[in-house]
């Protein structure tokens, strides 16, 4: 049996998720969105059930990992574009608000100034002009979006009017990271250098270490992911995502129908950085610092190898995969820190060879070998059968 | 939409302010033939592909198209639907679009529809979904995020589904349709963009006789309703369907004909048939 079942006859779930798919997101949602804030808050700290800080922050920070995930599978996933730079949108959120978080800080800085420490240490007397208006809230937020957005919409038209694909895109997105690492290295661009922002008091006025505050980033990341899923789902359930799909399969017979998929990849790719770029804005606050190692290469790599572990062209996989992987490096790089790259490349290489369609697609499998008829797993089995192996089990 | 006299180009399906929204302009066909090639020539480095080819298709009309290998068939095809710029001369659709001056998506979504050798159907789309994909209209950003299909298009693809043969594997992979099964579908998606002019390459190439008999009958019944071209190295199939046959060589037109006459003729038989 191939991976990919071509007989298999699909039945579309009638709703937006299939009934399944649905208790699995509210029994998930419950359990991150009510009984770990509650654990969190409500229970004494020397009770066994409390969930510690330290969990809070490390779950919140992986529901930005899989918001991550997520836009990263609708542009590689289903659009088949292969995105190795999706780590630069997220740090360019991340940095948007953290320009407001630095404004925040007020006079509590250690030189007491009205500039952030690093301006002082430069023995700057003045915000540079677009430092202007950051310490408003809204124009911070605004620009969460408008920043990934921006760029990520004018890349995309060149290298897309251009006709660049497949590893020549990678490698192009590769290196404007790369770039914009190096560039917001420098201290003189006036974004802290590589030491980044970091040593956040307040947001919106409120002390952002108190758990209540805490918990209400995490309440937001958590509600934030939950509407990235049910918002790509629509997407992936309209005609747009079944245009997106035959783009990644056949993308010149597409032209040949008539249809221009310079725009939708335009919509796909600018949508997937302006996920990312809020994903960064909310994983800001909850970890204390953005700097430019966000941009590095390897954390853009780090990305696409959650989507394909969980499942890439399936919704649910890439978020699994944020969690499972990250989980992991969590784990790995505690136990063995020496060793989690070597354990990192060898599942990717396992998972690409083994597992074309990531944990989910073992899932269906596992199911399946048991007995059960996995018709409504079908919609979400669409892996260009160029990547399964020939007799995969 | 058989006794139109001047058929609809893509209708204005979508609102102002986005996208790329091509004028509803009209197949102007009340004062001639509906494709119109004179005087075509295509090089490549040097070599004629195509030499001052002439030729004159008229509305509803079934022509076949035969030749020995080489003889500018796909190159034709190729100025027909905009992939190949000629060198030297006219095409026109209808009395007002230069085929040479116009992309191919926008040939594409004027009414010209073509069926390649290979059948390219989208592998990991059931049939509907591949039907669905090649419906005319709607083929922008937004119209394709927010619009639901109408029951008019849902029918349109039913009526289809049935012309084809494919009604019962409506929610099948294509990618695991028959070749010939797979032929049809992409026939199928030519017939949902409602074309004007349909160009089929080699519909019944790996057929099984079953396959090209059924294919013979399928072109049969569009013929009158739209206007087909087909290019077939099949006789037999030929025979089946032929109404006039243009026969090219060297990248021009030999002969012109009813197949008897075509078949008759003495530089006919000695460039292909009578090898």
């Amino acid at each position: 049996m191939s991976a990919i079942a071509f007989d298999t006859v699909v039945e579309a779930p009638r709703g937006l998720f299939s009934a399944r798919a649905w208790a699995a997101i509210i029994v998930a949602a419950i359990v991150l969105l009510v009984v770990v804030p509650v654990l969190h808050l409500a229970v004494p700290a020397d009770s066994p059930l409390h969930v510690s800080e330290f969990w809070v922050a490390l779950l919140g920070k992986f529901m930005c990992y899989a918001v991550l995930a997520l836009a990263m599978d609708m542009i590689w996933g289903y659009t088949g574009i292969l995105s190795l730079g999706q780590g630069l949108f997220f740090a360019l959120g991340g940095y948007a608000f953290g320009m407001y978080l630095m404004r925040q800080i007020g006079h509590d800085g250690v030189y007491q100034s009205d500039l952030p420490d690093f301006m002082v240490f430069l023995d700057w007397k003045a915000f540079p002009w677009y430092w202007k208006l950051t310490d408003h809230f809204a124009w911070a937020a605004l620009w969460v979006v408008a920043a990934p957005g921006l760029l990520a919409f004018v890349f995309g038209f060149f290298a897309f009017r251009s006709r660049i694909k497949g590893v020549y895109f990678s490698i192009i997105t590769q290196a404007l990271t790369y770039a914009a690492m190096l560039a917001f290295f420098r201290n003189d661009m006036g974004f802290g250098g590589n030491n980044g922002f970091t040593d956040f008091k307040r947001v919106l006025g409120i002390p952002i270490t108190a758990p209540g505050t805490r918990t209400v980033i995490y309440l937001l990341s958590g509600l934030y992911l939950l509407g990235a899923l049910v918002m790509c789902q629509a997407i992936v359930r309209s005609k747009l995502g079944r245009v997106l799909t035959a783009i990644r399969d056949s993308e010149s017979r597409l032209l040949f129908l008539g249809y221009r998929t310079l725009s939708f990849k335009l919509f796909v790719w600018t949508l997937a950085a302006v996920m990312s770029g809020i994903a960064g804005a909310l994983y800001v606050p909850q970890v204390g610092i953005i700097n430019p190692s966000e941009m590095s290469p390897a954390n853009s790599i780090e990305i696409a190898i959650w989507a394909a572990v969980g499942g890439r062209g399936t919704l649910f996989g890439p978020v699994l995969g944020a969690f499972v992987v990250n989980g992991a490096k969590s784990w790995f790089t505690v136990a063995f820190p020496q060793f989690w790259l070597y354990f990192l490349g060898l599942l990717f290489v396992l998972v690409t060879l083994l597992l074309p369609r990531g944990l989910i697609g073992l899932a269906a499998q596992l199911r399946r070998r048991g007995g059960h008829p996995a018709a409504d797993e079908a919609p979400i089995a669409a892996i260009a059968p160029a990547q399964a192996p020939a007799s995969k089990a | 939409m058989s006794a139109n006299p001047a058929i609809h180009g893509m209708a204005p399906s979508a609102g102002a302010g986005y996208g790329h929204v091509l004028d509803p302009e009209r197949v102007d066909t009340s004062h001639g033939p509906i494709l119109y090639l004179d005087d075509i020539t295509v090089s490549f480095d040097g070599f004629k592909a195509l030499n001052r080819l002439s030729l004159t298709i008229d509305r509803g009309e079934l022509r076949c198209i035969i030749g020995p290998n080489g003889a500018g068939k796909t190159t034709m095809m190729d100025v027909i639907t905009g992939k190949t710029r000629p060198d030297h001369g006219k095409a026109f659709f209808g009395q007002t679009f230069d085929l040479a001056r116009l992309a191919d998506t926008e040939i594409a979504r004027l009414g010209i529809g073509r069926k390649f050798q290979k059948p390219t159907v989208f592998e990991n789309h059931t049939v509907f979904e591949n039907l669905e994909l090649a419906l005319k209209g709607g083929k922008t950003l937004w119209p394709t995020l927010f619009a639901r299909m109408t029951t008019e298009q849902r029918e349109r693809i039913e009526t289809t589904l049935r012309t084809i043969r494919l009604a019962a594997e409506r929610s099948r992979l294509a990618g695991g349709l028959s070749h010939g099964q797979k032929q049809w579908l992409e026939i199928g998606m030519l017939l949902v963009q409602e074309p004007v002019l349909v160009l089929l390459d080699e519909p019944v190439a790996g057929m099984t006789d079953a396959e090209t008999e059924r294919t013979a009958e399928l072109i049969l019944e569009l013929e009158g309703s739209h206007s087909l071209v087909v290019v077939e190295h099949d006789m037999d199939f030929v025979r089946r369907i032929a109404r006039k046959v243009t026969v090219l060589h060297e990248g021009s037109v030999l002969a012109e004909g009813a197949l008897g006459d075509v078949q008759a003729d003495e530089r006919v038989i000695e460039v292909y048939l009578g090898r």
